[in-house]
């Protein structure tokens, strides 16, 4: 990080909300559909057409709002962005200019210091998305563009920051804990592949110290989290070049050239952006009254950052421990199942940090989509603690359970994978191994400990894993005893 | 009073080629729209909340279903131009 110039980033976020239908008229919202079999005269903009507000995204929208600290302005309404291009059938967009519904909120982020810093929130308002706009050749050189409309009209948030961003890695944090606030909230799947979720980045460098913000430009065009960390990694590099040769950053859009790496200007606009916003008169103003404040606000879920200090409390665990389990909703109920059924809450931890997300990754599922619950689990760990099976075993068992749902138990009874405890079984076998072994019996003798290791292993590759460690290792040094 | 370069500004927003003697024209046409309406300034209107629709209604909402059905074909037809079920648009040009 440079010790001359500060960086300031802002971000701008795009959520789609995952409503049935679209804002303003009832045709399906769902991605992926047949080009343009989503449409109708209201999301077209045919003329004499009436859009009307969809409950469902005003709550969702109120929602995340309420979940980002914002005030709500309780007299909110619409407005036309008027530009042109072929994606916005009517010319405008149907958005909100002077009167959000939320504003002056703040998202917490950890940084890598584990130090916890606000973000501002300027604003979060309601908008219509526009279609899709297909190339046939190149942008700029094809002579024909085709349009999908289906995505016109899908209800949008776009959540501003303030320019309190101080990094790229704070940037990737604040829409890390974003993204999962809006999970929580189950108001999005912020499927950036999909476009469900987008990123916009004002960059602007200034002189360490300086009150007065730098001449910023605008990047575009980012398809993951990593690559917004990225483009904004080379912006301030680019940035800070320009300033050290004594030349000005030019206000500009550019965008992030993923397989170059890095970021280009796009042909600047000649006229400045003039969007006339005034109000959409085919749409009634918006009165959100107390009471339905309060009813979003009792609706909301434990938060993700609340929920991982309540973790660290609750249960004892490490900060780590805590920050994984609450990454998604579904598994940080798995754990608190789980911790409810057994003691050792570290235990649970571990399983879940280790197998369970490593089954998840391999079977390509999200928690929730698996067939482990919390019940099963501390079963698993109960038969671990009492000796029934070894932790080695547990891991095959677990694996059963997580993909066919079957009870630990059962699984052990039918794989019949029972640890032997019983000593005068293991001891015959011990007996054996030791006598097929001269050598290696010598070497211990001899002095060389470490290759009872070995013969723990001949028992337990015998018994299938089965043999319980601790006392085949007992056993083994009983034997050796006596020759 | 709106200038030509007001005028040929807002032009270019909305896609209008409009030529030297229409500029001059609106110039005057849109500088009396303005003059009219800004009579209105003149009303003292401290303590007043903005009226931003004349209707007393609000919170018009509907519920969150899908109610229609696939119309592609209907709505292509009301377009200049189509292939495939997708609308046909001119290639987007850059502007210089």
């Amino acid at each position: 990080m440079s010790k001359k110039y500060e960086t300031v980033i802002g971000l701008e976020v795009h959520v789609q909300l995952q409503t049935e239908s679209k804002l303003f008229c009832g045709c399906s919202a769902a991605y992926g559909a047949e080009p343009n079999s989503n449409t109708c005269p209201i999301c077209l903009g045919l003329p004499g057409t009436l859009p009307m507000l969809n409950k469902r995204a005003l709550r969702f929208a109120l929602q995340a709002s309420r979940a980002a600290d914002c005030q709500i302005n309780q007299f909110s309404k619409f407005d036309r962005k008027n530009y042109f291009y072929p994606d916005l059938p009517k010319g405008y967009q149907i958005s909100q200019y002077d009167l959000p519904l939320g504003y002056d909120g703040r998202i917490t982020i950890e940084t890598e210091e584990g130090e916890t810093k606000e973000i501002g929130l300027t604003r979060i308002h309601l908008e219509e998305d526009a279609g899709k706009l297909i190339h046939a050749g190149s942008v700029g050189d094809s002579a024909h563009s085709y349009v999908d409309y289906n995505r016109g009209g899908v209800p949008l948030i776009e959540i501003v920051s303030e320019p309190d961003i101080r990094s790229p890695e704070e940037a990737r944090a604040y829409l890390n804990a974003l993204k999962q606030i809006i999970l929580y909230l189950g108001i999005s799947d912020c499927n950036m592949e999909e476009g469900s979720l987008r990123c916009d980045a004002n960059v602007s460098l200034r002189t360490r110290g300086d009150r007065e913000f730098g001449i910023k430009a605008e990047v575009k065009n980012m398809n993951s989290f990593r690559a917004v960390e990225r483009a904004l990694a080379y912006e301030v590099k680019r940035q800070e070049k320009l300033l050290d040769a004594g030349r000005k950053v030019v206000q500009e859009t550019r965008t992030w050239d993923e397989s170059r790496q890095e970021t280009v200007s796009m042909r600047g606009k000649e006229e400045a952006e003039d969007y006339r916003y005034f109000p959409e008169p085919d749409l009634m103003p918006l009165e959100i009254s107390d009471e339905f404040i309060e009813e979003i606000d009792d609706s909301l879920p434990e938060l993700p950052l609340e929920k991982k200090h309540r973790f660290q409390e609750q249960y004892d665990l490490p900060a780590y421990d805590a920050g994984v389990l609450t990454q998604s909703r579904e598994l940080a109920k798995l754990f608190e199942e789980s911790a409810g059924k057994y003691d050792d809450a570290k235990e649970v931890s571990n399983w879940l940090m280790g197998e369970y997300l490593r089954l998840l990754k391999e079977n390509e599922v999200e928690p929730g989509q698996d067939e482990l619950n919390g019940e099963k689990l501390a079963e698993l760990l109960e038969l671990i603690e009492d000796g029934t099976i070894s932790s080695k075993i547990a891991k095959e068992v677990f694996e059963e359970t997580f993909v066919s749902g079957k009870a630990p138990g059962e699984v052990v009874e039918e794989r019949g994978l029972k640890q032997i405890s019983d000593e005068d079984e293991l001891a015959e076998i011990v007996a054996g191994i030791v006598a097929d072994n001269p050598e290696v019996v010598e070497d211990i003798k001899g002095g060389k400990d470490k290759a009872i290791g070995f013969l723990v292993g001949q028992v337990m590759q015998e018994t299938r894993g089965k043999a319980n460690p601790q006392l085949a290792n007992q056993l083994i040094r009983e034997e050796i005893e006596k020759h | 009073m709106i200038s030509r370069e007001e005028i040929a500004h807002i032009a270019e927003l909305a896609s209008l080629k409009l030529t030297e003697e229409e500029k001059e024209e609106f110039s005057e046409q849109l500088s009396d729209v303005l003059n009219y309406i800004n009579k209105i300034l003149e009303v003292d209107t401290e303590g007043v909340e903005p009226t931003y629709y004349p209707l007393p209604s609000s919170n018009i909402l509907r519920e969150d279903e899908v109610t229609n059905q696939d119309r592609r074909q209907e709505m292509l037809e009301q377009a200049p131009d189509k292939e495939d079920d997708q609308f046909k648009v001119p290639g987007i040009e850059q502007k210089e």
